[in-house]
């Protein structure tokens, strides 16, 4: 049936570690990761909960095709509340954890409570132990990785764990597996650190043998690894640029926000583009990219595994981060370079090895930077701040700075650890957050790509591409081409895109398969493998279902329809895109927002109505 | 004709569906833990190189068997364990100079490739070709055909 049916529950105030029954029947309503992890969060915790507190609790879930050949079956979700946004979060990742969790017998892991010393937990098939980390607190990911790999003498150990950046505080801390693979977003590190919880250590060697029908499984998934070799998308250009096959398309279209905001367009792109990447440096005469790699079971590989030049400013002397390691996905490198302005791809790839290493997210990162460069620009954040060092926009320097700092929590990290939201209402310039809910934005200007714009305000999450990608149909034209400028037909696109995308994240899944995939690509995959009968329908309404119950859980949590906007940079005549094709252009997010509600049966006020509840089963 | 397995590091990515096949084909199971082919990742280097047994003509796990439970498969060439013999005393691990036969205790048994009979999963599973299955005889044939390439000096070839 694919789900292992036991849940690991570890009460971190207790010390105990028990294994329990999964909730079948809401496995059948809510699949698993991310929607049968939010259901147990739900149902678990008040969503008015502290949480940085040990009322609120830490979920690791794997989807049932998690471990399985399915193609890109490897992924995991850590499901909390977010201490940068409040609201429910969500953190999805690769690499090779979840799989190893789901070999060694596991559909979820529970954490709650808060343990009254560091621990970390080790678990060997279906035995698990919550084991003093002393030694280990206070080291980041990448020791803590090297130090368990030894203490056991197993190379097959799967780790996640927390860096020093969680530790101190940081509110964008994520949890890092495999050294460089990230649940990455909306501090669900911060939260894993507030517990006392250094990492998590599995070995599996169980496996997953219960599929449901296995000739028919193995026929559906060997078709459907066909169809993304086939695609352009999944079979050339994300193995070949990686996500970074965007930094142009996305800069051409005017959509690439550049400055804080300020632009949407980078001179510098090129520079800082997937394609840059393979060329080689005039340094050392190598490319910034070494090789392409693929997370557990993943048939695309679009990750990337760079180098950083030895004679770098960055890292001379410093022979750690002379080797291979994860390098920029396109979110990071715009992040950390159009925003701040840094075409320095080694300055960048040196910043995301850091953002590995000590466990932060490189887009809340990045874009608190772009905004404490805006600040320092006005003269409101000064020398007396950043210790001498000069914030403008453009500073590779600062850049380096600035993540060292925050890596460890030094100095004026410890400002930046908060987030721009914190940082520039401290600074009396709320208006300079690009943030929604307190969350920063990703790399698509809304002002360029309208439908994308509406997604942000509406995120569960807070602003987020990977909740409803419509980037796919406004630019890349899948599963059809609309206009990025119109803003006609965008609710029900956006609506349409989170619907499905919670559901690919509910599955073990990677979202990157929908760019060649669709719902008829994946039920069949489900039902295969899955007790129950999973056709596209049912997989498009656990998908609208696990959204409303995720919104249900916000409103409690105390998110009003005042928090599905933009700033104000980004709505209004006075911030218009001041070049290419959107020039002009403003986001048309307040247009579009009450047919967004009305699309997805929620009042004015974007409250789900009873009819709606009632017709999901909520 | 006879054939091997015939693998490229340079093209693989480190997605382990070679170990899964494998598992899966000889235990029923998702489980690279059972998988007869092991993809070793060297994260310095930034490089994934798949690794199993090589079937040798004078296989020192066939030699060392005292039970003679490893016998040549005429058809595939590989060496193959028999279940039913195989005491699982484990001296053909420790004669196996590539570590290629390993024990699996839930079975008491050793396990090592045998080309799932001449059908390797693995190169089915691959997506990239890191792993291939081609003419034994001729398992230089594409390297040289790459370096005849490279050494033709006619401007038409290198076009």
């Amino acid at each position: 049936m694919s789900w292992t049916g036991k849940i690991l529950r570890v009460n971190l105030t207790e010390g105990s570690v028990n294994a329990e029954p999964l909730n079948m029947d809401w496995a059948q309503q809510y699949l698993g990761q991310r929607g049968l992890a939010s259901k147990y969060l739900v149902e678990e915790t008040d969503p008015k909960c502290d949480p940085l507190g040990p009322d609120n609790k830490m979920i690791m879930a794997t989807g049932p095709l998690t471990g399985t050949m399915a193609a890109t079956g490897g992924r995991y979700s850590v499901v909390t509340k977010s201490p940068l946004t409040n609201c429910i979060a969500c953190s999805n990742s690769g690499g090779f954890i979840g799989a190893e969790m789901k070999h060694a017998g596991w559909d979820m892991i529970i954490f709650e409570g808060k343990s009254p010393s560091p621990v970390y937990l080790y678990v060997e098939d279906d035995q698990a132990e919550l084991v003093d980390a002393s030694e280990i607190w206070g080291t980041s990911v990448w020791h803590t990785d090297e130090w368990l790999h030894n203490k056991y003498q197993d190379p097959l150990l799967r780790i996640s764990a927390v860096g020093r950046s969680a530790e101190s505080g940081c509110l964008y801390a994520g949890i890092i597996n495999d050294l460089h693979r990230a649940a990455g977003r909306s501090g669900v590190g911060t939260v894993m650190a507030s517990k006392n919880l250094k990492a998590v250590a599995v070995r599996g060697t169980l496996g997953v043998g219960n599929i449901k029908d296995p000739a028919r499984f193995m026929q559906v998934v060997n078709e459907n690894k066909a169809i993304l070799a086939a695609n352009p998308v999944t079979g050339q250009g994300l193995p070949t640029y990686g996500t970074q096959v965007l930094m142009n398309v996305i800069n051409e279209i005017g959509a690439l926000p550049t400055k804080n905001m300020q632009e949407v367009q980078f001179d510098g792109a090129h520079d800082i583009s997937g394609e840059a990447m393979h060329e080689p440096r005039k340094s050392d005469g190598k490319p910034n990219l070494t090789t392409n790699a693929a997370c557990f079971g993943c048939t695309i590989a679009c990750g990337r595994i760079s180098t950083i030049d030895k004679g770098h400013f960055t890292v001379e002397n410093k022979a750690k981060y002379w080797g291979n390691s994860g390098g920029l996905e396109y979110e990071a490198a715009w992040a950390l370079g159009a925003d701040t302005e840094v075409n320095d791809l080694d300055a960048l790839t040196y910043a995301n090895f850091l953002c590995n290493e000590d466990g932060y997210d490189p887009i809340t990162f990045g874009a608190t930077v772009a905004a404490a460069m805006e600040l320092y620009e006005m003269g409101v954040i000064t020398d007396e701040q950043t210790g001498g060092v000069a914030f403008n926009f453009g500073s590779a320097e600062a850049l380096a700075k600035a993540a060292e700092w925050v890596a460890t929590g030094e100095g004026f990290g410890q400002e930046l650890a908060l987030g721009s939201k914190r940082l520039c209402e401290k600074y009396g310039h709320p208006e300079l957050s690009m943030t929604v809910k307190g969350q920063e934005f990703p790399a698509y200007d809304p002002r360029g790509i309208q439908g994308i714009g509406l997604n942000y305000a509406t995120s569960n999450r807070g602003a987020c591409h990977v909740r409803g990608y419509t980037v796919a149909s406004e630019v890349l034209g899948v599963p059809v081409k609309t206009d990025p400028l119109e803003t006609e037909g965008k609710p029900e696109l956006v609506k349409a895109f989170q619907d499905a995308t919670a559901a690919v994240d509910s599955s073990g899944l990677c979202l990157f398969t929908t760019f060649a995939w669709d719902m008829t690509n994946i039920a069949p995959q489900l039902d295969a493998a899955c007790e129950g009968e999973w056709t596209p329908e049912k997989l498009v309404e656990l998908g609208e279902r696990v959204w409303n119950m995720e919104r249900q859980y916000n409103m409690q949590a105390g998110v009003t329809k005042a928090d599905d906007t933009l700033p104000e940079r980004l709505k209004s005549e006075q911030g218009a895109a001041r070049t290419g094709p959107a020039k002009g252009r403003y986001s048309e997010v307040e247009k579009m927002l009450p047919e967004y509600y009305e699309k997805r049966g929620w009042n004015e006020e974007g409250v789900p109505t009873d009819e709606t509840l009632n017709r999901l089963g909520l | 004709m006879q054939k091997a397995l015939l693998i490229d590091p340079d093209k693989c990515t480190g997605c382990l569906q070679c170990e899964l096949a494998c598992s899966y084909e000889h235990e029923g199971v998702f489980n690279p833990s059972k998988s007869r082919i092991r993809v070793f990742t060297f994260h310095q280097e930034g490089r994934f190189v798949p690794y199993t047994c090589t079937q040798c003509a004078e296989a020192w796990c066939q030699q060392a068997c005292p039970v003679d439970a490893i016998t040549l498969n005429s058809e595939t060439g590989a060496k193959d364990v028999n279940d039913s013999a195989c005491v699982g005393c484990k001296v053909c691990t420790i004669a196996c100079p590539f570590g290629t036969v390993n024990y699996n205790h839930s079975t008491g048994k050793v396990i090592k490739c045998d080309l799932c009979g001449g059908d390797p999963k693995c190169v089915s599973a691959c997506p990239t070709q890191a792993i291939v299955y081609v003419d034994a005889d001729q398992t230089g044939y594409e390297k040289m055909r790459q370096w005849a390439k490279e050494t033709d000096n006619s401007p038409a070839a290198s076009a």
